[in-house]
């Protein structure tokens, strides 16, 4: 094992975190908990971009995080907004109660 | 100027027009409605009287590109084939607007649909390029679909519904088709597609290629035709409809899957035309046939005369797909006349219903004792459908009738069949609804058809006996068109139009080809060469 | 002359017209008055403009109105020849004595101008038919007539059993029309025109004698000849027909209209000459109709049935004619008959009138005094048409027979059968005489018996005088009336006739069997009281043996059980049922698989876990990693 800190330990590190944010979100039901999972998924896409990009030399990796956290933000808003409408209207942020879309 | 864009925007204005009528002023809604249509009819009547006779050439054409590189603009182009469906498109509105005084419940709404659906229908006649046509083909479906729902009768959800899929079934295909059709049309100019019509006449396809497209296009226009067995919606959407839908659903809608026929099918795929004449016109006799006995049993008036429009038409089949001269040019006319006579035969049926609230054959009887005049109306309409010379009815179905006989001997006997079958259930239904003692107590009470009423059947009642008696205007504006399809088919395969009857006079027809654009000048005959030029390389 | 023939058939129209639109303005006497000078007028037209062919001198001349349909090369154009004028002639003189007549007769109607548009409609229509120059402008005429004939059949619409006869009349007609459709396909088709001229001159060019084509032609237009003229199997409609106004049933359904499709045979004489074959089938089908008609009209009770089956059987005379190929005999004994069958309808008329609207024959019975001039009249009908000589029947139905005979080998056959028939009609004509006008009085009480005013008298003398002296136009000592029609059967080859011996003993052989007729049947209906006619032959002769019930049971039923099954089932069974099925099977695909959509995120989420796994594993596998 190298002393060098090579890219793959980056990668290993974000597969690690989007399993833990996959997980996260298939098993716990508080919808509060599955959105800190979905931005746990998110950065671990940033990390790799960001690792990728200084490994290759690129510039569009960092870019596309920058992206992503601007995308993550708003979607935070609109999601966080939308659990408060309904943790006011149920008094629950359980997401195994709400079925409205059933088909 | 740009008479026939002029067509599709002039119903629109009237539409806007009578959609900003307040609705305090309600009372205008229905003479305005009825102006909006004025306009339509002088620009076709300056179109019948500007027509250049004795030409094949596309007329009045328009063009203007909208996307080159996928071929698509504007065009817009009237030749013997479309005209009468024009003219009789801009006279049916009017009357079909005049006819709805007993709408009642949101009548703003049941106008402006009726003159949108009015630009839709002149786009479909008019529209040369293939993308528009399309465009107008589907659009004629929303207000037709809303005019049934919204104010058809009891069961017309049912009727809307059916009538809305099965069209869009056939119009699936047609898309589909539309746009192979395109993609190689465009392959052959090199460009990604084009849907100009003209370069889609020239464009060399494989048999295969024909013979599917031909069927997609074939599916949607049988079904808006209708061809037996594609006939079902018919009935239910003419039955449920209110009495202006109906009119303009036998008087014109039809029309657009006959036209298509004839403009399209025969047009671009001459191949797989004459490779499948004989099984399309045998569909054609089916419905002659079946449309005939099936109407004799209907207990409902409206249904019976639904019907009829299945038989009649399919004479409009058989002569289509004869591929005569005579057969060609007497279903165009038939086309003409049925929406003339059927036409007349709904808003009789409408006037009726409007009083009684019935539709029921069972539920009259001696109504010519107290409605003379309706009853006189009603029988005209009645012989005038059921093919009486003197008529225009005749000359349509005697016109197809012998030229398919030239053909396709046995089809055409068969469909005299039809003639018998016509006499028989309208007089059938006459006798039930018109003769012997008043039925009930309260057919007593009804007032014969009033001046309004009068005035609408009128220029109907003119034309079928004026036309019958002197076709020539009209034969005569088809007979270039229909011969220039038929060179082209001769030119294109082995097909050879029959010779026949050495003892009358043949005139040897020298037409160009379709020749569209700008207003024709006589630049024909270059290429009629190329056209020859084409079939020297298949040779 | 020949320029102004097209009034012939614009006044009559014009007639039709003005009764139309101002009849009731107009008012009762003025409307019938209007369309008797307008008929008038197109007689006078057409005897100035056919004078030049009794005097010989004219030849027959094609007049161009206008062009109809281009395609077909079909013009609205007319035929003035001695065939075409002599229909004229028939059609507007004996049209004018009814109009005459009818002015009387539909006295006091409540549609009395619309009546008198009608008949005008009618005698353009007839007049468009009998001077078409081409089979197209025929068929118009053809057509029309039809229509007439049913506007007037159910003129009293109110009646539902006449509003049916006229329903009947024109479908029945359009049985037959449909074989004359089929014939002008194919006569298009081989000529590429309907121009009798270029026909008639190409054929013989074209075909020789028997040919399969010519052959077909004729039998279809004979089909239409049959529906028309009333033969077997289509003569059905033309009994019920009399539920129509007395006047109308001797214009149209007696002298005019139903003679039409023998005059569409000899106009298209050409044609059957080239045709031996169909002419035997026309010719036996002329015969079998007339000896039915015949025996079914022993039978009848009501006065009107009996002539109208008379006339079928009449009918069935000419068509004999015209297929031995004896025209001028079939055209000779259609312009007699026009005359003394309208007479006889006349008549009937006004016997049927003075009853106030009684046509049961068991219920007249001594009308010869109260109505002295039309029992003289009727008698001379009687005798014509029974065949006395010196009446006009005699001299034609001698001619046809002679003719038939003449044919020899089989033909002989059908001259026998013709001598039967003659034997037939003699008796029920008697009969009718008898029961109407000799015995004693039957009628019900209350009803007084008066003769008819002069408006209905003067045609029934008219005729009377015609039906008398009009066989003298064409005896075989003087053959007047063939010379007169030669020019329209040129090319046509014609029977001799007979010499002054033969004639003797065929006429005297006819007569003959004329006399036992007559005699029998006079002696069987002066008895008292009158025979009890109940005998099972009685009862099914005078239901005409039930032909209605078998076409009712045989094609009508089965028909409209089809038709109702066609209907029924297969438009919403069959074919809505796979329209529909497919419809419900997208449906049910749908709501099928929409139980997928739990509304559960997770469940959403572990799908595209599991998806992204899948599609990781895929290219993994693709690029070789396993």
């Amino acid at each position: 094992m190298s002393d060098i800190v090579t890219v793959d330990w980056y990668l290993i590190l974000a597969a690690a975190l989007f399993a833990i944010g996959v997980a996260g979100v298939l098993i716990r039901r508080n919808a509060l908990v599955m959105f800190m999972s979905i931005e746990l998924m998110l950065n671990s896409v940033n990390l790799t971009f960001v690792a990728v990009s200084k490994e290759l030399g690129l510039i569009e990796g960092q870019v596309a995080a920058l992206f992503v956290m601007v995308v993550a933000a708003a979607e935070v808003t609109v999601g966080l907004a939308i659990i408060v409408a309904i943790f006011r209207l149920r008094a629950s942020a359980n997401v195994d109660e709400l079925a409205e879309l059933k088909g | 100027m740009p008479v026939l864009a002029l067509l599709v925007i002039l119903p629109l204005v009237g539409a806007l027009a009578v959609a900003l009528i307040p609705a305090r002023r309600s009372e205008l809604i229905y003479p305005v409605a009825i102006i909006a249509t004025i306009p339509q009819l002088v620009v076709a009547g300056y179109i019948l009287v500007e027509f250049e006779l004795g030409t094949p050439a596309l007329q009045f054409g328009e063009e203007h590109v909208l996307i080159e590189s996928l071929g698509i603009g504007w065009i817009a182009a009237i030749d013997g084939i479309s005209l009468f469906m024009v003219a009789i498109t801009a006279l049916l509105f009017p009357l079909a607007v005049a006819a709805s005084r007993s709408v009642t419940e949101r009548v703003k709404t049941f106008m402006v649909l009726l003159l949108v659906l009015q630009a839709g229908v002149f786009g479909v006649f008019i529209a040369l390029d293939l993308l528009f046509f399309f465009a107008f083909f589907e659009i004629v479906l929303v207000p037709m679909y809303l005019l049934i729902r919204l104010w058809g009768s009891e069961n017309r959800a049912y009727a809307a519904l059916k009538f809305v899929l099965f069209t869009a079934f056939g119009s699936a295909f047609l898309l589909a088709a539309i746009i192979a059709l395109a993609v190689l049309t465009g392959d052959q100019f090199g460009l990604i597609s084009s849907f100009d019509f003209r370069l889609m006449v020239a464009t060399e396809l494989t048999a295969t290629a024909q013979l599917w497209l031909f069927l997609g296009f074939a599916i949607a226009f049988a079904i808006k035709v209708p061809i037996f067995p594609f006939h079902t919606w018919l009935p239910d959407a003419h039955t449920e409809a209110p009495t202006a839908g109906s009119v303009i659903l036998a008087g014109v809608l039809l029309k657009m899957g006959t036209y298509g026929l004839i403009r399209f099918n025969l047009t671009l795929f001459p191949d797989a035309t004459v490779d499948l004449a004989f099984w399309m016109a045998l569909f054609g006799v089916i419905g002659i046939v079946y449309g005939g006995a099936v109407a004799i049993v209907q207990p409902d008036i409206k249904r019976l005369v639904a019907y009829s429009s299945v038989s009649h038409m399919g004479f409009a089949v058989l002569g289509i797909f004869a591929l005569t001269s005579q057969g060609l040019q007497g279903s165009i006319f038939l086309s003409y006349s049925h929406a003339l006579t059927t036409g007349m035969l709904f808003l009789l049926v409408g006037m009726i219903y409007d009083r009684t609230h019935t539709r029921a054959i069972a539920d009259y009887g001696g109504l010519a004792s107290i409605m003379p005049l309706f009853a006189g109306a009603f029988l005209f309409a009645a012989f005038a459908s059921a093919g009486l010379p003197g008529l225009s009815g005749f000359i349509g179905e005697f016109t197809v009738l012998v030229g398919s006989y030239l053909t396709l001997p046995v089809l055409a006997i068969i469909a005299g069949f039809g003639v018998i079958l016509a006499a028989i259930y309208l007089l059938w239904a006459y006798e039930r609804v018109f003769t012997g003692p008043v039925g009930n107590d309260k057919l007593e009470t009804l007032k014969d058809i009033g001046v309004r009423e009068v005035l609408i059947l009128v220029p109907l009642v003119v034309l079928i006996l004026v036309t019958g008696v002197y076709p020539k205007p009209i034969l005569e504006r088809i007979e270039p068109s229909v011969e220039a399809i038929l060179m082209r088919i001769e030119a294109v395969t082995d097909y050879d139009v029959p010779e026949f009857g050495t003892a009358g006079e043949q005139v040897d027809v020298e037409y160009g080809p379709i020749e569209p654009g700008e207003k024709h000048d006589d630049s024909s005959e270059g290429s009629q060469g190329e056209q020859h030029g084409d079939e020297g390389e298949e040779g | 002359m020949t320029d102004w023939l097209w009034l012939l058939v614009a006044l009559p129209l014009l007639g039709a017209l003005v009764n139309l639109f101002f009849g009731r303005r107009l008012g009762e006497p003025a409307s019938g008055w209007l369309a008797l000078i307008v008929v008038v007028a197109s007689f006078l037209i057409g005897a100035a403009a056919s004078v030049g062919f009794f005097t010989g001198d004219e030849l027959p001349e094609t007049v161009y109105l206008f062009e109809w349909i281009p395609i077909l090369g079909v013009d609205a154009a007319i035929l003035w020849d001695p065939l075409s004028a002599l229909l004229t002639l028939i059609v507007t003189g004996v049209g004018s004595l009814i109009h005459l007549f009818s002015i009387g007769y539909m006295h006091g109607d409540e549609r009395f101008p619309r009546y008198f548009s009608f008949l005008n409609l009618f005698i353009a229509s007839m007049l468009i038919l009998v001077l078409a120059a081409n089979y197209a402008v025929m068929f118009v005429g053809w057509e029309l007539v039809g229509l007439s004939s049913y506007l007037l059949i159910s003129f009293w619409f109110t009646k539902p059993a006449a509003a049916a006869a006229g329903k009947k009349a024109f479908i029945v007609n359009r049985i037959g029309d449909w074989g004359f459709l089929i014939a002008l396909m194919i006569i298009f088709a081989t000529f590429g025109t309907f121009d009798f001229e270029t026909i008639f001159a190409e054929a013989p060019l074209m075909f020789g004698v028997g040919s399969g084509t010519i052959t077909a032609i004729t039998l279809l237009l004979f089909v239409g000849a049959a529906g028309k003229s009333a033969q077997i199997p289509l003569y059905v409609w033309l009994p019920d027909a009399m539920e129509g106004p007395t006047p109308v049933s001797a214009l149209i359904h007696a002298a005019t209209m139903v003679t039409a499709g023998v005059f569409m045979i000899a106009r298209s004489a050409v044609l059957y000459e080239l045709a031996p074959a169909s002419g035997v089938v026309v010719a036996v089908v002329g015969t079998a109709t007339a000896l039915l008609a015949a025996v079914i009209a022993v039978a009848q009770t009501d006065i009107k049935r009996v002539l109208a089956y008379s006339t079928i059987s009449q009918l069935g005379y000419m068509v004999l004619a015209v297929g031995a190929g004896a025209y001028s005999a079939g055209m000779f004994h259609l312009t007699t008959h026009a005359i003394f069958k309208a007479l006889l309808f006349l008549g009937a008329g006004s016997v049927i009138h003075a009853l106030a609207g009684e046509q049961n024959m068991f219920k007249m019975g001594g009308l010869r005094k109260p109505m002295p001039i039309t029992w003289i009249t009727m008698a001379a009908g009687w005798l014509a048409i029974v065949g006395i000589v010196p009446f006009a029947g005699f001299w034609s139905k001698d001619e046809i027979l002679f003719a038939v005979f003449n044919r020899g080998d089989g033909w002989l056959i059908l001259w026998l059968l013709g001598l039967v028939v003659a034997l037939l009609t003699a008796f029920y004509m008697t009969r009718l005489f008898v029961l109407t006008f000799v015995g004693k009085p039957r009628w019900d009480d209350g009803v007084e018996p008066h003769e008819s005013p002069p408006s209905m008298t003067i045609p029934l003398i008219v005729l009377a005088v015609l039906a008398l002296g009009l066989g003298a136009w064409n005896t075989p000592f003087r053959l007047s009336f063939e010379h007169f029609l030669e020019p329209s059967f040129e090319g046509v080859p014609h029977p001799e006739g007979a010499s002054t011996s033969e004639f003797v003993i065929f006429a005297g052989l006819v007569l003959v069997i004329a006399i036992i007729g007559l005699a029998a049947a006079w002696w069987r209906y002066t008895r008292d009281p009158l025979p009890a006619e109940d005998g099972s032959f009685w009862r099914n002769a005078l239901a005409g043996f039930h032909v209605d019930d078998f076409y009712g049971r045989t094609i009508v039923a089965p028909g409209k059980a089809i038709a109702t099954w066609s209907s029924e089932v297969f438009d919403r069974k069959v074919i809505d049922g796979v329209a529909e099925g497919t419809a419900r099977g997208i449906r049910d695909a749908g709501s099928g698989t929409s139980a997928l959509q739990t509304g559960q995120v997770r469940w959403y989420a572990a799908g595209m876990a599991i998806a992204g796994i899948l599609v990781i594993v895929f290219f993994l596998f693709i690029g070789g990693a396993f």
